[in-house]
């Protein structure tokens, strides 16, 4: 997969996990225990073989860039080609923000033209699956299309991915559309808004729509030349999770309470990459008490743990009982504490005799650094 | 070969079989055994160096070297690639005058010469690669300057029963040392060599090139170095280490040091983020535990996958335990899989190793069980 190279195009829409986007954007929520949301889009990329990547970063940076680093944890740090994180350009004579992605990928259209590559990965952060982008890509050269999209095909009962773009394939798998899910059909292709093209393409389009002032954001430009592109499209099989509100998000991590999927998710194509911590193995006390729970490294649990996600550096008291929920890095749960259905975000601090109760469809979100 | 200067240059022997570990140093060396459920052993040794910034640290590597090597690289993971200095793993090589392994403790250091003095510096740092503590060799060295010490040993009171397994020496009020034995069979003091030694380093190099000339002895600092140095009333000190300090030499003492851990209030304190100790951490999902499981008393790390029941353990990264197993006592080493049904009592299980279904490993608290599975033989009585 050399001739490949990956985009991560990280203008999405928060507006939805707004609670957990504090300080910090949708790609570097803390997922799964030890993972942020773009580890698993890095990572996919990476066990595909590619060895140039450039994320499109949008709005709070800060978070990220701690995370990234010089991207050694996903060996990323590379004298040819590497991790490349761009920023949109702050123009100080022109205080009106620009609505879209397009002029910021015009602004660094060098670094495509600079790329050697012959295939571009485009992808997102928010979508979370294992995907073997070889497979992908061995489709895309195999069918000569222009442009291949990534898509499951699912069963709207399940609801979980509103206002998603969807897919509409004629038989040979041919995209003729591109609409929303408004939840209506039966059955509906969700796009996991990957895509595979030429660079040379890549270029063209984001030149075009600008030139012809016909788009704002790069997938408008693509959806508007639908009809003179070939686009096939290429079904995905696996595990998805999809991040684009707070109920999803946090379905997202209860789905890996289960054995198959957390194989599934976390070694089916390779193994997901994070920045490393050091933190020690995870201490259970004699009075812990641990059921169906997903637990990182460096935590000290001395209370009852059911049904949760635990992040690193957790300290869960003797008498705290934590069920259904989510609990990011540096939290510490007092004793004799009752929770359910809340999402604790990092260095949150629950004191003692305190009881909250979200909701399954809602659950409670404590903000960043707040004691209670 | 020129490197920018440093102050003191430390030196880890990592060379060691260590027989008395049994099956476990079967295939790597005793400084890359396992312990306490993510670390190897010399993790200990390097992170005290990390975390006392010393930056330059050679690593003498000799038996079964490849997991070692393999495990140490380029040094990242205890920050030690670095611009100037770094980690520089040494072995035995060939010159122009033929080439052999390293005869003994000393030997080793004098063979790497050139290494420590493309530093020039004013200190050596002797360590030992297979020793469970926490120490700021930086406080160390401040001593030895204050004495004017042309050697400071780091000195720990063990129980007298134990201390004819150590470097045994005297010391006067102000810590001066005036007697040293290596292993003595009678032991009269309880003040044990910790194996850890700074030298000013051209009265070693010196010391070293006359040793080598030297046949009748055995290279060794503990046996000749040391107490020749004693004996002639030079500026030797003993600096007084009174943290946890544990010397994993046998499979008892392996086993116990990882019991140690299983306690909040143990003096190690690897929760402390002030002095991480770093390993080469696998890139492995958080642990899951299931329905059906129940842990208690235990450590646990990432990428484990718990059915069964776990008390009094240490389970290492990326270890499966199925449904109806018991585990008591012991320590599993990573990447086991352990299957239905099984009963581990006082054992360690080497790492990669498959358990099969219903099999029962029962040991003693005074003998420990191996098992190594396809890896070696089943136990030894």
């Amino acid at each position: 997969m050399n001739d490949v190279m990956g985009i991560i195009n990280l203008s999405e829409s928060e507006e939805n996990v707004k609670d957990l986007t504090l300080g910090r954007n949708l790609a570097s929520i803390h997922i799964l225990g030890r993972y942020r949301v773009i580890d698993f889009a890095l990572s996919n990329m990476v066990n595909a073989g590619l060895t140039n990547v450039a994320i499109f970063n949008h709005g709070k940076g800060h978070s990220l860039m701690m995370h990234l680093g010089s991207g050694k944890h996903w060996g990323l740090d590379r004298k040819k080609d590497g991790l490349f994180v761009f920023y949109p350009d702050q123009n100080p004579d022109d205080n009106n923000r620009r609505l879209g992605d397009l002029e910021y990928f015009k602004n660094h259209i060098d670094y495509l033209k600079n790329s050697t590559q012959q295939y571009v990965i485009l992808s997102r952060s928010y979508m979370i699956c294992n995907m073997d982008f070889k497979k992908m890509v061995k489709a895309h050269k195999a069918t000569g299309a222009d442009i291949t999209i990534a898509y499951k095909k699912m069963e709207n009962s399940v609801g979980r991915f509103m206002g998603c773009d969807t897919l509409e394939l004629d038989t040979d798998e041919n995209i003729i559309g591109i609409g929303k899910n408004l939840g209506k059909d039966k059955y509906y292709n969700i796009s996991l808004e990957m895509y595979v093209l030429k660079r040379e393409l890549l270029i063209k389009i984001i030149e075009e729509s600008i030139q012809k002032g016909d788009a704002r954001f790069l997938k408008e430009g693509i959806m508007n030349r639908l009809s003179s592109f070939d686009v096939k499209g290429w079904r995905f099989g696996g595990y998805l999770g999809c991040i684009n509100n707070t109920p999803n998000y946090f379905q997202t991590n209860m789905d890996l309470l289960n054995e198959e999927a957390w194989h599934e998710l976390f070694n089916k194509n390779g193994k997901i990459f994070t920045k490393v911590m050091d933190a020690p193995s995870t201490y259970y006390s004699e009075d812990s008490f641990i059921s169906n729970s997903m637990i990182a490294n460096g935590c000290i649990i001395e209370g009852t743990v059911e049904n949760s996600i635990i992040c690193r550096d957790v300290h869960i008291k003797k008498g705290a009982i934590v069920r259904n929920s989510i609990v990011f890095p540096n939290v510490i749960i007092n004793e004799t504490t009752n929770l359910s259905y809340v999402i604790l975000d990092k260095n949150v601090v629950i004191n003692s005799n305190k009881m909250l109760f979200g909701d399954k469809q809602n659950p409670f979100v404590i903000k960043k650094n707040m004691v209670l | 070969m020129a490197n920018y200067k440093q102050e003191m240059v430390a030196m880890i022997l990592a060379g060691g079989q260590g027989s008395r570990l049994r099956e476990i140093t079967d295939c790597i060396a005793k400084p890359a055994v396992p312990f306490g459920g993510k670390y190897r052993i010399i993790d200990f040794t390097l992170s005290n160096c990390s975390n006392s910034n010393i930056s330059a640290v050679g690593v003498l590597t000799q038996y079964q070297p490849l997991e070692l090597n393999t495990h140490i690289g380029i040094g990242s993971s205890w920050d030690l690639d670095k611009n100037s200095g770094g980690v520089k793993i040494l072995q035995p090589f060939f010159d122009k005058d033929g080439g052999k392994f390293y005869q003994g403790t000393a030997n080793a250091i004098y063979e790497n010469m050139a290494y420590i003095d493309s530093y020039d510096p004013e200190y050596v740092l002797i360590l030992s690669g297979d020793h469970i503590y926490k120490m700021d060799y930086q406080k160390m060295l401040t001593v030895h300057k204050t004495l004017n010490a042309d050697l400071t040993i780091a000195v720990i009171e063990v129980p007298l029963e134990e201390a004819s397994r150590f470097g045994l020496l005297s010391a006067d009020e102000n810590d001066l040392i005036f007697d040293f034995h290596e292993k003595p069979e009678n032991p009269t003091t309880n003040l044990a060599s910790m194996g850890i030694y700074i030298f000013n380093w051209q009265v070693l190099r010196e010391r070293l090139i006359r040793e080598n000339e030297n046949e009748e002895t055995t290279h060794d600092f503990g046996k000749d170095i040391i107490p020749k140095m004693v004996q002639e009333h030079c500026p030797v000190y003993a600096y007084r280490f009174n943290g946890y300090w544990k010397d994993v030499g046998t499979v008892e003492s392996l086993w116990e040091a990882n019991m140690d851990l299983i306690n909040l209030d143990n003096e190690l304190n690897l929760h402390d983020k002030a002095w991480r100790n770093y390993s080469v951490n696998p890139m492995s999902p958080p642990h899951y535990i299931s329905a059906s499981a129940s842990v208690e008393l235990s450590l646990v790390n990432d990428g484990c996958l718990i059915k069964g029941n776990v008390k009094y353990s240490v389970i290492s990264t990326d270890v499966h335990i199925g449904n109806n197993s018991k585990i008591r006592k012991s320590v599993i080493m990573p990447d086991v899989i352990i299957e239905d049904d099984c009963q581990i009592e006082y054992a360690i299980v080497i790492s990669g190793v498959r358990v099969p279904k219903g099999t029962k490993i029962i040991g003693r608290e005074d003998l420990i069980q191996v098992y190594a599975g396809d890896k070696g033989g089943e136990s030894h009585e």
